[in-house]
């Protein structure tokens, strides 16, 4: 009990730190005359968002999705396209991508969880490959290239997503948001169901639970998160591509939520954070920046195996609690 | 006549070619205490795999309180009061002793589509887990992780989460497997005190737990229940004797 408390402890402080820090961004980098952080760290808590979200059936759920990245890009199309309509308006932008990205989420987690293990892993990664492709198909909006537009999401006059600072305080509430909600999911009775499930779906259904249903509403959660994380994403770039949806982007938020560490409710955004971070750092330096990412991946891997939060937390554990946190 | 809580009505299993339950037809009334016992390969798994739906018949049916429960899934027998604990230990290893009731309450009280509050504060929960784990002799380890339980308690647990959502009938499959005698004697301590408040069908291995438990035995070999009766008559049987209990001649 000690040590899980300890656990806990730790855990908030790091987060509490982590979102303060994040809040104090715009006006230290107003101050310093470099705006440019201000979209970069948008962009990582906007990662951070989906890779929350993804993290909700993969830590918590135990259900390896390789196919996330599609569930962003139907975010981004949805708001995109709206936007590129003429409809701004915000209200309606939120409804359409929870109901894109929902139905979507429901649909191919039917299908998807029917299976487990490799088999889903390869099952996921397959429809988000057939949407990057319907995309690519998509001549009349750029296909290959995707296409850019002018405008955002507009929810209230006051808030004004065009402008930097709000955006970006926008984005910082709706992770704040994603991650109580997320907090709160994984503590309940669904939660709970959810974590068993992943211990050992047999015996649960001995007990008399059906668990199907549970693994998919799991995932339709999981899925309409990175549909909202999308939405974000296309607000901030003002362009939408297929390139949302490649699997190499579902592959780097699984490099985010492993490499953070998927036990915890906050160790996606760490690792989206530092997964951004690196690449944005590394690749200033050399075009061939991801020769550099694969070997610290590995050292990440190797020396903090469930991911740097967790890390953190054991290297202030007590030697003798710290085997068994 | 009473009706039976359990009743199967021949029903068969093959695997391939080898029929591993061949026509068997039983039936067990309210609260007793009925023990299957049989050589190894005898059938007994199976025969709890096809009662709990893990393994669905070939052929014949089974009723459980006057339904026919054959071709529903497993979590509708779970929820019609058909509770079972497993062989090889299988209980929430990375939760501890208590979450681990919990969640066997949890699941008895209805869906579990409920997303905000938090599950480990719910009184209605907490309560009777902690009750349950007092009846099997766990409380002073409710809130160690199951991993870090002994075998023993292992077996204690998986009880205490079959128990804990009030079942008709509790379907214990080789309870004492791999124990020792000091946590055998806990174990049946606490069968003892089961044992008449709820229907158990119990397979087993130690004859003498057998012998000193059940109301009734059923003796399978090879598939088929070769001879059924209480204790006494089961000892007494000649045909059991030959196959099972390592009496009289060479083996065929």
């Amino acid at each position: 009990m000690g040590a899980l408390h300890m656990r806990k402890t730790r855990e908030g402080l790091v987060r509490t730190v982590f979102m303060v820090a994040l809040a104090l961004v715009p006006p230290i980098a107003t101050a310093a005359g470099e705006p440019f952080y201000v979209g970069l760290v948008a962009r990582i808590m906007i990662f951070g968002i989906a890779a929350v979200g993804l993290n909700l059936i993969l830590g918590f759920g135990g259900m390896v999705s390789f196919g996330h990245a599609a569930f962003i890009g139907l975010g981004a199309y949805a708001a995109g396209l709206a936007i590129y309509h003429g409809q701004t308006d915000g209200f309606v932008h939120l409804a359409l991508v929870v109901a894109v990205s929902g139905l979507a989420a429901l649909a191919i987690g039917a299908v998807c969880l029917r299976t487990s293990g490799l088999y889903f892993i390869m099952i996921t990664l397959a429809f988000a490959q057939f949407l990057y492709f319907v995309g690519v198909g998509l001549k009349q909006y750029g296909g290959d290239d995707g296409f850019t537009f002018r405008g955002h999401s507009a929810f209230a006059a006051w808030l004004d997503l065009g402008n930097p600072v709000t955006f970006y305080y926008v984005v910082w509430g709706a992770l704040a948001a994603v991650l109580f909600a997320v907090y709160r999911i994984v503590r309940s009775r669904f939660g709970m169901v959810l974590g068993a499930i992943r211990s050992n779906e047999r015996r649960i259904q001995a007990l008399g639970l059906p668990t199907f249903r549970y693994r998919l509403v799991a995932f339709v959660i999981s899925g309409i998160i990175c549909g909202v994380s999308g939405a974000l994403l296309a607000n901030l770039t003002q362009f939408v591509s297929p390139a949302y949806m490649h699997w190499t982007r579902s592959g780097e938020l699984l490099v985010m939520v492993i490499m953070g560490g998927f036990s915890s409710v906050f160790g996606p955004v760490v690792g989206a954070t530092l997964l951004l971070l690196l690449e944005e750092t590394l690749s200033s330096y050399t075009e061939h920046w991801q020769l550099l990412l694969g070997p610290i991946l590995i050292l990440v891997v190797l020396f903090a195996k469930t991911g740097l939060m967790s890390a953190i937390e054991i290297a202030r554990l007590p030697a003798r609690q710290a085997r068994h946190a | 006549m009473r009706e039976p809580i359990l009743a199967t009505e021949q029903l068969t299993k093959h695997f391939g070619g080898i029929s591993a339950i061949d026509g068997v037809s039983l039936a067990i009334e309210n609260d007793e205490l009925c023990a299957l016992i049989g050589p190894n390969g005898a059938g007994k798994t199976t025969f709890v795999g096809l009662l709990t739906g893990m393994i669905r018949p070939d052929d014949g049916s089974i009723y459980f309180r006057q339904r026919k429960i054959s071709d529903l899934p497993t979590h509708r027998r779970a929820q019609l009061g058909l509770a079972r604990s497993f062989q090889i230990t299988s209980i929430f290893l990375d939760m501890t002793a208590v979450d681990n009731v919990a969640l066997a309450i949890q699941v008895h009280q209805g869906h579990s589509f409920r997303f905000w509050r938090d599950a480990r504060a719910d009184a209605t929960l907490r309560k009777p887990a902690a009750a349950v784990l007092e009846q099997v002799g766990l409380a002073a380890r409710a809130d160690v992780t199951a991993a870090e339980l002994s075998h023993g308690e292992h077996r204690q647990l998986e009880i205490a989460m079959a128990i804990a959502s009030a079942p008709k009938m509790l379907l214990l499959d080789e309870p004492m497997a791999g124990m020792g005698p000091d946590e055998s004697q806990c174990v049946l301590k606490l069968l003892h005190g089961l044992k008449g408040r709820l229907t158990i069908f119990l397979i087993e291995h130690d004859m003498d737990v057998v012998f000193a438990l059940a109301d009734r035995i059923f003796v399978m070999v090879r598939g088929r229940v070769i001879a059924s009766g209480t204790p006494r008559e089961i000892r007494a049987n000649e045909e059991v004797r030959r196959a099972y209990l390592g009496d009289g001649g060479p083996a065929r």
